[in-house]
């Protein structure tokens, strides 16, 4: 019948097929993002050609020429840039994986917290929350660095705790590491910052598992303890994941805030870099994809996890 | 297919107006930035506006300082006005972007003339208006008195200076290991280093004498002797409009020559009358140099009256009745042992 059809109308005018348009439109809108791309690649190196400066990435092999004060891969003034960047990066991702977990802590005992029986813990978990989530990161971190940690005592007299913790102007030092107080400051900044948000979060996930749930499991006699981790909070999870890696999205991206106290991640190593190249749009293209690519990959990991405690319809 | 053409309507346009948007007028061929800012009425300035002495806002709201009276001297030659300039406040880290984009006519911002930054990085520079070299603050009792006492402590900086890398240039030179903390705000540098986070802080001698003095008690601080590199201040312009060029250059000379000439804002009534053709040439009473700048004959008049010389300039900001009381040295006219020098005016 269908072939019928078709050969009854065989000149069907192309401007009335609805396959012709599907096609055309997805060309058409290919075009068009091609012509934006191409005036503004036209247009960007039209101006710099006036200026005199050839767009390209060979800058990265030159020799930095700069120091950089943490280094956890060997770096020495006359390396490239390139290897400049990748201290950078590496710093980077110290900051955001040691983040990400020490914020999934804080966040889910804030959360269960925000829930508790009790009333004093349950209103410093709100208070916590509230006032961690309703300022400015970058207010926090200045207020950890200035107010914090470089009112610490002076390195020669630290502060001890039991014995094993010492806490100076210099930062937080364990027998076996050292972490500069720009570490110490990015790394509680950004942990507690987002733990508030992740506290909401599985606050809310908790809340949106039924009433039922929680009569079932103490109907088998679980104790409360034991109802949330074995009964409510695996099924919170299905409704906490999705935002959960929202917010492990914006750990990651915040972590460039570290620019405002000195600590030397990618983003203030690829600005010192600019700066000292003029290579503006190249390492602005460059730190985008890092970012990007970052990002992308936390996504990822996410959603394979989510995968993995969605609820299997049986 | 209605939405197609929806979509077709409502992408055409943000496609014509980046069209449109093609570029700052300046870029035209043929058009120079000094028609631009003619027409514009007014000269776009590109300055720190954190550096007492340099430029800064003073307490009756105005910008003053060495740099910002580079402004005011092109704008006086341009406009007879020394205040048709608008400042824009620019940290290290923004301010070569701004003259490549052109969102500023001119730097004029403490900033060291290199190689690179002449070259690759896309500016041009004009005469230098302050010869500086770097050095480091210490507090008084630190017991720190040389680069060699500095081993493994931390030393503050600013990011995206030539400070930065002559640090590490030096201390790579003098086997001296030291931990680099690296700010993008330059208050939050100074602020670090008052806090004891740093136990030095190195910029250019002049900034840290004009940063000093905004510390709570400067004089518990120490600027130590050594000279780390020489840094010439100068301000710069975007590479490829000589036109535009010519005219900053030539204002900061007029600043220079008429120093040498011994004119300056208050006497330069008397030099109306001059016999001495080098004179009568400068001021414009003679010759036509102001054409071949595209500027009116007496540009340089105008200059002087508005802001003085150069030596006025210096002793107005750095002098010796300023906080700073910073002796000229380098800064001083070639014939007076001196780098101060301008090309003839003829």
């Amino acid at each position: 019948m269908s072939n019928n059809q078709q050969s009854n109308h065989p000149k069907l005018n192309l401007w009335r097929d609805v396959r012709f348009w599907r096609f055309a439109g997805q060309f058409l809108a290919v075009l068009i993002a091609a012509i934006v791309v191409a005036i503004l690649w036209g247009n960007l190196n039209r101006n710099l050609q006036q200026l005199g400066i050839q767009p390209g990435f060979s800058f990265l092999n030159s020799q930095a020429a700069f120091d950089i004060g943490e280094t956890p891969i060997s770096y020495a003034p006359s390396d490239t840039y390139s290897r400049a960047l990748l201290v950078g990066l590496v710093n980077s991702l110290r900051v955001m994986v040691v983040g990400i977990i020490l914020t999934t802590i804080v966040g889910i005992t804030a959360g269960i917290a925000r829930l508790s029986d009790n009333w004093l813990v349950r209103k410093l978990a709100l208070i916590y929350v509230e006032i961690f989530r309703n300022t400015p990161l970058l207010l926090q971190l200045l207020f950890w660095y200035f107010a914090v940690f470089l009112t610490l005592p002076k390195v020669e007299n630290p502060i001890s705790v039991l014995g094993v913790i010492r806490l100076s102007q210099n930062g937080l030092e364990l027998p076996w590491i050292q972490f500069s107080p720009e570490f110490s400051t990015l790394l509680i900044g950004i942990t507690l910052y987002t733990g508030a948000f992740i506290a909401e979060i599985v606050r809310g996930g908790i809340q949106s598992v039924s009433r039922g749930q929680w009569e079932a499991a103490a109907s088998l006699g679980l104790k409360p303890g034991l109802a949330m981790r074995l009964v409510i909070f695996p099924q919170a999870l299905r409704v906490i994941i999705p935002p959960l890696t929202s917010q492990y999205l914006n750990l990651a991206k915040n972590s460039s805030l570290a620019v405002a106290i000195g600590y030397p991640d990618i983003y203030l190593v690829a600005s010192t870099t600019f700066n000292q190249t003029g290579r503006a749009v190249e390492v602005m293209l460059l730190i985008m994809t890092i970012y990007l690519t970052i990002s992308l990959i936390i996504s990822l990991v996410m959603n394979l996890f989510n995968k993995s405690v969605q609820l299997k319809e049986r | 297919m209605r939405k197609w053409c929806l979509v077709l309507l409502t992408t055409l346009p943000v496609l014509f107006s980046l069209v449109a948007c093609g570029g700052p007028p300046s870029s035209t061929p043929g058009t120079s930035r000094l028609d631009t800012v003619k027409s514009r009425g007014k000269l776009i300035c590109g300055v720190s506006g954190e550096l007492p002495g340099f430029s800064f806002v003073s307490s009756d709201g105005k910008y003053a300082g060495l740099d910002v009276d580079v402004c005011r001297a092109i704008a006086s030659a341009i406009f007879d006005n020394p205040d048709a300039v608008e400042f824009r406040n620019l940290n290290a880290k923004e301010r070569f972007t701004a003259v490549q984009t052109g969102e500023v006519d001119i730097l004029s911002r403490n900033t060291s003339w290199t190689l690179s930054r002449d070259t690759s990085v896309g500016l041009e520079f004009a005469p230098v208006m302050f010869y500086d070299g770097q050095a480091i603050m210490v507090k008084k009792d630190s017991g720190i008195k040389s680069l060699t006492d500095l081993k493994g402590k931390a030393i503050c900086t600013q990011t995206g200076t030539t400070n930065e890398q002559n640090l590490g240039d030096q201390m790579r030179k003098l086997g001296i290991p030291y931990k680099p903390v690296v700010f993008e705000d330059i208050n939050t540098t100074f602020a670090t280093y008052a806090e004891g986070r740093c136990q030095g802080v190195t910029s250019d001698r002049s900034q840290l004498l004009s940063r000093r003095t905004t510390l709570p008690q400067p004089q518990n601080h120490l600027i130590l002797d050594a000279v780390l590199s020489k840094e010439p201040l100068a301000p710069a312009v975007a590479n490829g409009d000589s036109k535009w060029f010519d005219v900053v250059k030539w204002s900061i000379y007029t600043l220079i020559n008429a120093e040498e000439l011994g004119i300056n804002s208050k006497n330069i009534a008397q030099f109306a009358n001059s016999k001495d053709p080098e004179v009568t040439r400068f001021l414009g009473k003679e010759g036509n140099l102001g054409e071949g700048l595209g500027l009116p004959n007496d540009f340089a008049v105008r200059i002087i009256k508005n802001v003085g010389n150069y030596g006025e300039i210096y002793d107005r900001y750095l002098g010796p009745k300023t906080p700073f009381n910073l002796p000229r040295g380098q800064n001083n006219l070639w014939t007076k042992g001196g780098l101060q020098y301008s090309p003839p005016f003829r």
